[in-house]
């Protein structure tokens, strides 16, 4: 059987991109999976009685050396903002490429706890800064220091010691560009040193309440228990920086939803399923709703989300105990179009990433598939002709073509590159200012301006001379083209009209990062976690591949 | 150091900065860091360009045919974006000339993407400086100062033939040589060793 790949006009649109969940593709997981051969190290642990001071923790194979450098800091409680415009951190972090030397150390100490402000080296790759979780740090330091495990329901609230609010990577303030290293096969997956950096804080985490605790009470600390560890991950504070790289990278975009859309086709196209592979499915779906109830937010928007899944998912529980449907053919495919008719797009997303658990062999090849040579699609195919491009707007935008952008609520949002901060803003066309000074991520009103001009251009002229006279379109005319090739590259919404949910384009990106627990705090940013119910260092040689769906059960 | 990705982040907002489309902005962003990844001075040049609109105006060159004057010096941003957009017409031409050019590094990156679409090597003179564009793989050049070149009276391009650089002699010679690796098939060779054909072009 044949299964069409599902169509970029639905599954591009931003109710349902804000709707995808983590999967075998995300990027954490696929980073553990590739380093789980790799020797891990803690290099250096020189904190004082108060937990402050450096720590260095390496992941080495061969001849290649990662180390994540941590520099632990007094801050007072009134300088700790979840927000990237602070300034201060508990805890700063970078990733060295090889073994840090004393001069790099120093070079480092003077510059990772300035973050933005700072300047890396080449040598570095990654970045971050993270702050204690107050609710659960203190909590967790006093228990152990009184000879006890903390409280597992309060540790089940928060899901963390640490929350990072920035993980940078390839070139930003001075760290090594992306072409230095992109040929290393083991980061030949999007994001995978950031994810190593997260993966190695979590760690540092861990040693630094047991090393607290000890001095605070060297006779009767203990240290945490390992399976608390493994249902602690990293929180991250995500705004909406993040937003616009989902616009600003096409290609990277299309790639990764053209590989979980090519997989859950494939998976649809499986004739017969082993008994293995349903009992795997089955059991994630089983552990899904315990999961489920531990995943809190004050959000009514997240709340309803929430509710709706665990409703839906109670349904396809019983929809499955009802029918045998594994004991015929193609029974993917089937629980897909009963997905579709039957439950909404929250459930069918997350339906879809568990029926990636049981097939390694089927998705392990497309997790290589997921980077972009951005470049190469970049240059503008000026011969071509405006019937071409005319061609394109009218197949790939044709939804976008139908909004009305002659309406106020269409333009109410534009946005912007803060002044004080350099980093991506939203802000109300018609109340705040700034709106000239608009960043290029209007897609759907700038297509829509430029299919209106060509209206009544002849067909044959070639886009080379037709941006003569329209170079203000060229940013788009660009987008056309990249299209053209890669159909799941455009968000196929308004990102500037006043239905926007921005924590949609938050939400997807998140998801393909392996990020669970979504909590938004406002419209514009939200929490999440990574690697809760993760494997501890320890463990990488041999773990359950589902692990996520094992978190706090 | 800057890293070749801030380069390309701060050109294209400071291009768009002083009034270019977003689109010419990226143009920009993608070439300065081009530039300096050849180790030419691109954000030296393009700062002082930057600069130098304040004062000065710069005549935008749209159209580009074989022989270019104008008397108010041209804006290398929008001529370059020019010739990579007419990049299939100006390919047939065998040399072009654009008088007074300002800024003229800033021109270079545009030719050296047009060499690897139209799959030409491009021979770039500015004034005495030689500049070989080889498909957007490399430049080579005698001109390597880290400094900023304001102007130039002349500038000659010409596309040149996709043709070798040796002569049938020089690969005879090569070819001999390389025949030291292959092995004489003796007649039951022939029959069972059968594979490739005569030569192995690996």
């Amino acid at each position: 059987m044949k299964i069409n790949l599902r169509d970029p006009k639905k599954i591009m649109k931003l109710s349902k991109l804000g709707c995808f969940h983590q999967s075998k593709l995300s990027f954490l997981r696929s980073f553990l999976k590739e380093f789980k051969t790799w020797k891990y190290n803690r290099d250096l642990f020189d904190l004082d009685e108060n937990g402050f001071g450096r720590a260095v923790y390496s992941f080495s194979k061969n001849k290649r050396i990662y180390s994540l450098i941590c520099f632990a800091n007094k801050i007072d409680d009134n300088e700790r903002s979840d927000r990237v415009i602070a300034t201060k951190w508990d805890a700063a972090f970078t990733l060295h490429d090889g073994i840090p030397s004393k001069n790099d150390l120093d070079r480092l100490s003077e510059n990772v706890p300035k973050q933005e402000v700072g300047r890396m080296s080449y040598k570095e790759l990654t970045l971050s800064r993270a702050n204690k979780s107050v609710r659960i740090f203190d909590h967790v330091v006093d228990s152990l220091s009184n000879g006890r495990q903390p409280d597992k329901s309060k540790i089940s609230e928060v899901g963390y010691l640490y929350r990072t609010t920035a993980v940078y990577g390839s070139g930003k303030f001075g760290l090594a560009d992306r072409f230095r290293i992109k040929n290393r096969n083991e980061i030949f997956g999007p994001f995978r040193l950031e994810m190593m950096l997260v993966y190695l804080v979590r760690q540092f985490t861990f040693d630094q309440v047991n090393h607290i605790a000890k001095y605070k009470n060297p006779k009767k600390a203990i240290k945490l228990d390992n399976n608390i560890c493994r249902n602690l991950g990293i929180g991250n504070s995500t705004g909406l920086g993040m937003a616009p790289f989902i616009v600003n990278h096409p290609t990277l975009l299309n790639n990764w939803i053209s590989a979980r859309e090519n997989v859950l086709k494939k998976i649809r196209e499986i004739k017969v399923v082993e008994k293995k592979s349903e009992d795997i499915f089955k059991n994630c779906l089983k552990k899904s709703l315990k999961n489920i109830s531990s995943w809190t937010t004050d959000s009514e928007f997240q709340k309803k989300k929430i509710l709706s899944l665990n409703e839906d998912l109670i349904k396809f529980t019983k929809f499955l105990d009802e029918n045998p449907l594994f004991q015929s053919e193609y029974p993917f495919n089937e629980i897909y179009l009963w997905s579709e008719k039957n439950l909404k797009d929250e459930c069918i997303e997350y339906i879809v990433s568990m029926m990636m658990e049981p097939f390694d062999e089927i998705v392990e090849p497309y997790v290589y598939k997921m980077s972009s040579e951005e470049d190469k699609f970049f240059t503008i195919p000026a011969s071509r002709t405006i019937q071409d491009l005319r061609r394109i707007l009218e197949e790939k935008y044709s939804d976008i073509l139908k909004i009305d952008f002659s309406k106020k609520e269409s333009n109410q949002n534009f946005w912007f590159i803060s002044k004080n901060k350099e980093e991506p803003r939203l802000a109300d066309r018609f109340h705040d200012n700034g709106s000239e000074l608009e960043q290029p991520l209007a897609i759907a009103r700038d297509i829509n301006e430029l299919y209106s001009r060509i209206s009544n251009v002849k067909n044959s002229l070639k886009v080379g001379k037709f941006l003569l006279e329209n170079n203000d379109l060229r940013h788009v005319v660009r987008r056309a083209f990249i299209i053209e090739k890669f159909p799941y590259a455009e968000i196929q919404d308004n990102t500037i009209g006043s239905e926007l949910v921005a924590i949609d384009m938050l939400r997807l990106k998140l998801s393909f990062f392996g990020a669970v627990k979504f909590d938004p705090r406002s419209d514009k940013w939200l929490r999440i976690s990574m690697f809760q119910g993760a494997p501890l260092p320890e463990d990488l040689n041999s773990f359950n591949d589902q692990w996520v769906y094992n978190s706090l059960n | 150091m800057r890293s070749l990705s801030e380069i390309d982040t701060i050109v294209k907002r400071a291009s768009k900065g002083v009034g270019y489309s977003w689109g010419i902005a990226e143009e920009v962003g993608k070439n300065i860091k081009l530039l300096e990844t050849y180790g030419l001075s691109g954000l030296k040049n393009l700062n002082d360009y930057f600069n130098s609109l304040k004062s000065k105006k710069f005549q935008h060159l749209t159209h580009i045919s074989t022989e270019n004057h104008s008397k108010i010096p041209y804006c290398p941003i929008i001529a370059g974006t020019s010739f990579l957009d007419q990049i299939d017409e100006l390919k047939d031409l065998v040399n072009i000339k654009i008088e007074n050019m300002s800024y003229p590094i800033l021109f270079l990156p545009f030719l050296s993407r047009a060499s690897e679409i139209v799959g030409k090597k491009i021979s770039l003179k500015i004034d005495e400086k030689i500049f070989l564009l080889n498909f957007n793989q490399n430049i080579y050049s005698n001109y390597f100062a880290n400094e900023i070149l304001k102007h130039a009276d002349l500038i000659q391009i010409s596309f040149i033939k996709n043709s070798n650089t040796f002569d049938q002699n020089e690969w005879d010679n090569l070819y001999k040589l390389s025949t030291n690796t292959f092995v004489d098939e003796t007649d039951e060779l022939k029959k069972s060793a059968a594979g490739a054909g005569l030569t192995d072009n690996d």
